[in-house]
């Protein structure tokens, strides 16, 4: 994998912030996008743009044959049996409300359990609190070790014959964990609950298989692993998909409609009503193409080489607390001691470093975590040990800076 | 951006506040008012008790979690608004939004004394809202009462 060749590929690396070549450490947040998905997206509007799955004409078909290409692409790299299970959406977030709509207040009843966990993303926890306001079923979490990883006998027993439903990451968007998904859809399955995986920061990252992984729903977004914004996919096994009702209804997504009745198209269309996010999803078979072209292998030993750089690296520096296990995805959340992660992300921006501070949609888990706020670097494919030299540098400036005023 | 920008940001008078708060705590007072209002893109918080008496702010105090800006803000603007009008204290509130914004704003109309020395968040527009937290917080403890 030739990095320098790599980040050629993505035009908005090649550029100073505040005077200083850009560094990007957030794509955990959102990833920065390759010239072919550009193009893609580009090439689309200016050749081809139509509406899909309904006009005679030559570009109609041409729309639909690249949206319907893109969820092939979709249903290989994730590994689903068919793309009946692969159903376009807004993102993770609009995944797994569908999920928890469509099939959480549907089954769920007073006495049933939902099992989740102090380090989802709030899309993979407010959605399930909701289902339980909402349908009485009781909300339980599996507890946490203190490094940020599940002991799996603690699983075993918040699982119960009452589960209806599990939700997890495959991996946190904070601690870089990669939970044990297969080993927990086993224990799920023997209860008869079935496993929602949010899959937003593994799918780009990790060779994702969501039959091997006994995932029964598994949630991604397009953003984070180079596609474009306001595409994402949620998968489901066809069983289950065929036996739900549609959360959105109203054109391309009927087979017959009647005064005072109407039947749905077959799956996947049942539950993509109105125009879909065409170039998007065209946009997102380009961004697949692009990572099977580097390959998820490659990407996933480089950013292990990355993180387990950018630990010790970190761990160097004096007053720096890291968060979550010593393995884990390419991610580093971490706190310097006395100075709000903020200040932190702000210092190190004056110098072209993005960082992302805050809760990371995971107040949860600051919680847990007895903290406020956090900073995190993210890598993705194009990131480098160069990268995180400048981090590193930044980060002792930053404290340098700070010790300096409060002197 | 240079460290020259930083320091137009971090200028000593606000670390100074960040370091050592003033008014942090809570009042004593029954009929105090008290708003609690939060960052939700960041999770700074703020709790800011306020005590009126025939149209004036008589004592202001504040407790929370947060960033060196949001939290030097608070300090500054509850030494800056006591003893203020409600409706000079709503104005100064503007006047900071302004300030902040990098737009133009009238410097003599009323004191802001050490508030003034957050000029340089205009620089930083991710950190304008934490600078506004605390003065956001007090607009809605002043409006809840006016009504």
């Amino acid at each position: 994998m030739n990095i320098k060749n790599i980040r050629e590929l993505f035009p908005i690396l090649n550029q100073q912030v505040n005077g200083h070549p850009l560094v990007y450490l957030d794509s955990a947040a959102t990833s920065q996008k390759p010239v072919s998905v550009i193009e893609a997206i580009s090439q689309y509007y200016r050749e081809y743009n139509s509406n899909v799955h309904r006009g005679v004409h030559t570009l109609g078909t041409k729309a639909t044959d690249g949206y319907e290409a893109a969820r092939e692409k979709v249903r290989r790299f994730i590994g689903a049996a068919s793309t009946e299970e692969i159903i376009f959406t807004r993102g993770t977030t609009t995944s797994l409300n569908f999920v928890a709509y469509s099939y959480g207040r549907a089954r769920l009843e007073e006495g049933d359990e939902i099992v989740i966990n102090a380090m989802e993303h709030h899309a993979n926890l407010i959605p399930w609190q909701q289902v339980a306001k909402a349908t009485g079923a009781t909300l339980k979490y599996i507890p946490l070790q203190p490094n940020g990883t599940f002991n799996l006998d603690d699983v075993k027993k918040t699982i119960t014959e009452r589960t209806k439903i599990v939700a997890m990451a495959h991996v946190s968007n904070v601690l870089g964990t990669i939970n044990p998904i297969k080993e927990v859809a086993d224990i799920a399955h023997r209860h008869g609950a079935v496993l929602v995986v949010d899959g937003a920061q593994s799918a780009p990252h990790l060779a994702v298989n969501v039959q091997e992984l006994g995932a029964d729903f598994f949630a991604l977004s397009g953003h984070k692993m180079l596609g474009p914004t306001g595409i994402g996919v949620l998968y489901g096994k066809k069983a289950l998909l065929e036996e739900m009702e549609p959360v959105e209804t109203g054109g391309e997504m009927i087979d017959y409609v009647d005064y005072y009745d109407s039947t749905w198209k077959e799956l996947p269309w049942k539950f993509e009503a109105g125009t879909p996010v065409i170039a998007g999803a065209i946009g997102l078979g380009a961004a697949i193409d692009f990572l099977n072209e580097v390959g998820l292998d490659n990407i996933h030993a480089h950013e292990e080489e990355l993180a387990n750089y950018a630990l010790d690296v970190l761990s160097e520096i004096e007053g720096l607390e890291i968060y979550g296990p010593k393995e884990r995805a390419g991610l580093v959340t971490f706190n310097i001691d006395g100075v709000h992660p903020h200040d932190v992300a702000t210092v190190l921006d004056t110098e072209g470093i993005a960082i992302r501070a805050g809760h990371h949609c995971a107040q949860p888990l600051m919680k847990w975590l007895g903290v406020n706020a956090t900073a995190r670097a993210s890598f993705y494919l194009y990131n480098t040990k160069e990268d995180i030299d400048a981090l590193a540098a930044g980060l002792k400036k930053t404290k340098e800076y700070f010790g300096h005023v409060f002197e | 951006m240079s460290l020259n920008n930083l320091d137009q940001l971090y200028r000593q008078v606000i670390m100074d506040h960040y370091k050592n708060p003033r008014n942090r705590g809570e009042l004593d007072q029954d009929n105090k008012l008290v708003v609690n209002m939060n960052n939700p893109t960041c999770g700074d918080r703020i709790q800011l008790q306020l005590q009126v008496e025939d149209g004036k702010i008589t004592d202001a105090k504040f407790t929370g979690e947060g960033c060196s800006i949001s939290q030097s803000s608070a300090s500054m603007m509850t030494d800056a608004i006591k003893g203020l009008s409600v409706n000079d204290a709503l104005h100064m509130s503007e006047i900071f939004s302004d300030m902040v914004q990098g737009k133009d704003y009238d410097e003599d109309e009323l004191d802001l004394g050490d508030v003034e020395a957050l000029q340089g968040v205009c620089k930083f527009p991710a950190r304008i809202k934490c600078a506004t937290l605390a003065w956001k917080a007090m607009e809605k403890a002043l409006n809840e009462q006016k009504q």
